[in-house]
């Protein structure tokens, strides 16, 4: 007996061990991940209260005393001025982007409902068509896109940036997985049927009360997406007047400027460019992490 | 019992609002991406600049991109593209390899039913962050933080100078810099580690998803058997998770050609991308947006090229990673439709 114990007791200690081990590798692992993540927005921020010289000189992990000049250099001095104003890029950008997010998500939301809820002879050649067109990328059609838009005179306007946000397959797949899953039971769709409630009101109504959760998360993502958009505005907006100017666009007109040289200024102008996602990534972290889990891959 | 009312109910057609419902979805998809696809096809067989748009050239924009000329103009276009899909292939490659690597391990690690890893729900949110920040401000800062100058260096030259992997001239002061933006190698891993860093992430949380979607019991019994983690990964994790990791694969390989943001502001020059860096995405952007001379007839070729790539790309890896336990049900199936036809035959059937 004393001989069993010495041994199993070992060797669960052995055990024991090795898992703790194992657990104290990956949370460091995990660690260095993590600083490897957040180290060059932090550099980014810090760096943004620092003055150029001091930057160009050396490193530094507390915050300088130069923001209020940065801030200076930025909106004053006419060469920064007229390349980067983030007031107007701010503007320009919340405009495209809350109407991209209404529209990716009601829309998408409609379309889902539509599929689920009724039978209609092209159903399913609707909805195959819809996964099939899923993986299709931008940058294959914007020449076409492009050429076609010319055409009809809608670049240099925000409706060609607006409008195909109606239109979203990958956000109809996650709705429609969504209902499928739990969200609207066709009983309740037949009883407001019943109550004499008309087609597009149980939808408004009814519908989408139901399916608050997806929509948030869905327009969570719509809104990151569009407002990280860089590839169709700059495409679109040919003329690139600064007035229609995306934050994206600024950004990008920083590095083609060569007049855009104070570092300190620089490193402001791009910290204000991704404060409103770190905003809204501290709010909604956890739902956004969740929302990835749950519309990973349906079997 | 049904009532009246649902009687009533029941024998109303509701097809039709089905398609209203579906309608607003149909009319853009058609005007705003199905359309200009096939306006890619048309633009593709008309010729380039501001009058050859007009002009019907059938396949000579292919043969130019794909075969070039003796021509010297031609044969810059077909020299171009090739090294813009191998730039393309090359960057894809670099990113993909360390990014699915390290979400693997991480995910596997996250799962384990035996280990617990403090602070797991702060560590995803951390690891998503970068994925959610606007690629063209991330290339810019970038920029900045791998600035090569020899009197201004930026943040990671003054690191390695600390590290004394970097020497500074005592006299001049001057750096020895690494060339992160212009040296060839140097650049494209600088790329390469930004979409690593931007996507590791989100394909960790895919993954741990589909792991999680295994049934345990497996993983219990390949305890109970004595296997050890690497064993239990390759004969239980990697054939259980072949359609999440299959997506994955798919959808990175679509994203990576079209890598377009960073690329495209990654480099000193204000106006002029790199060529160590030019995707085939850049490719077609620079064609199209030529403000001088502007060759939609290129770009559209070029377009339908990677169009092509993409489908056939996309085929391979469904193929290689498809459910062969499904397929085997199915044959099986199949099998015993055939057989139990075969009996109905021998006893006459009906």
């Amino acid at each position: 007996m004393s001989n069993m114990n010495k041994v199993y007791g070992k060797s669960k200690e052995n055990y024991t061990a090795k898992i703790k081990r194992k657990e104290w590798t990956v949370f460091i692992i995990c660690i260095i991940l993590s600083v490897i993540c957040l180290l060059p927005m932090y550099i980014l921020f810090i760096n943004a209260t620092r003055d150029s010289a001091k930057i160009a000189s050396s490193i530094s992990f507390i915050p300088g005393g130069s923001l209020v000049k940065n801030i200076k250099t930025l909106f004053k001095d006419v060469n920064y001025s007229t390349v980067y104003n983030v007031l107007i890029g701010y503007r320009n950008s919340l405009f495209i982007t809350a109407f991209c997010t209404v529209f990716t998500v009601f829309f998408s939301t409609m379309t889902a409902y539509g599929l689920h809820v009724y039978t209609f002879k092209l159903r399913n050649a609707a909805y195959t068509m819809i996964l099939a067109v899923m993986m299709v990328p931008m940058q294959v059609t914007s020449a076409g896109f492009v050429a076609f838009m010319l055409k009809i005179g809608l670049t240099d306007t925000y409706w060609p940036l607006i409008l195909p946000a109606i239109a979203a397959p990958t956000v109809v797949y996650f709705m429609t997985a969504a209902m499928k899953d739990n969200g609207i039971p066709l009983s309740i769709v037949e009883a407001a049927r019943i109550d004499g409630c008309g087609e597009f009101r149980t939808f408004i109504s009814i519908a989408l009360p139901m399916m608050r959760t997806s929509i948030a998360v869905q327009s969570i993502f719509a809104f990151i997406a569009s407002w990280n958009n860089f590839y169709t505005p700059n495409m679109i907006l040919i003329s690139s007047k600064f007035n229609q100017k995306t934050l994206p666009m600024m950004i990008s007109a920083i590095q083609a400027s060569d007049k855009f040289t104070d570092y300190g200024a620089i490193y402001l102008a791009l910290s204000l460019s991704i404060i409103p996602l770190i905003i809204v990534y501290a709010f909604f972290s956890r739902q956004i992490v969740g929302g990835l889990a749950e519309g990973g891959v349906k079997e | 019992m049904a009532s009246a009312a649902q009687r009533r109910i029941k024998s109303i057609s509701y097809a039709k609002y089905g398609y209203l419902f579906i309608l607003p979805f149909i009319i853009v998809y058609f005007i705003f991406q199905f359309y200009p696809l096939i306006n890619t096809f048309i633009v593709s067989f008309h010729g380039n600049g501001t009058e050859g748009i007009e002009k019907f050239v059938g396949l000579d924009n292919y043969k130019a991109i794909l075969f070039g000329s003796s021509k010297r103009a031609i044969k810059m276009v077909h020299q171009k593209f090739f090294s813009a899909l191998l730039n393309t292939v090359i960057l894809w490659v670099g990113n993909f390899i360390p990014q699915i690597t390290l979400s693997m391990a991480l995910a596997v690690w996250f799962t384990e039913a035996n280990t617990k890893i403090r602070g797991e729900g702060i560590f995803k949110i951390i690891m998503y962050l970068p994925n959610i920040i606007t690629a063209a401000s991330i290339a810019v800062l970038f920029l900045q933080l791998c600035g090569e100058a020899e009197n201004a260096p930026g943040v990671v030259n003054l690191m390695l100078n600390k590290m004394h992997i970097v020497s500074q001239d005592p006299l001049s002061e001057k750096y020895d810099t690494i060339k992160f933006i212009t040296g060839k190698w140097q650049s494209r891993g600088v790329v390469m580690f930004i979409q690593t860093w931007m996507w590791f992430g989100n394909t960790m949380i895919l993954l741990m998803t589909g792991i999680l979607k295994i049934d345990k019991s497996i993983f219990e019994a390949a305890n109970v058997d004595g296997a050890s983690s690497w064993q239990t990964f390759m004969n239980v994790t990697v054939p259980s998770l072949k359609s999440t990791l299959s997506y994955t694969l798919i959808t990175s390989m679509i994203g990576g050609l079209q890598m377009f943001d960073i690329p495209f502001l990654y480099h000193k020059d204000p106006n002029k991308v790199s060529d160590n860096l030019k995707t085939v995405a850049v490719y077609i952007y620079e064609y199209f947006h030529d403000q001088v001379d502007p060759k939609m007839g290129y770009a559209g070729a070029a377009s339908v090229i990677l169009f092509i790539i993409t489908v056939i790309l996309g085929c391979i890896a469904l193929y290689a990673m498809r459910d062969e336990y499904e397929i085997k049900i199915r044959k099986a199936t199949k099998k015993s439709a055939k057989q139990a036809k075969l009996r109905d035959k021998q006893f006459g059937g009906f």
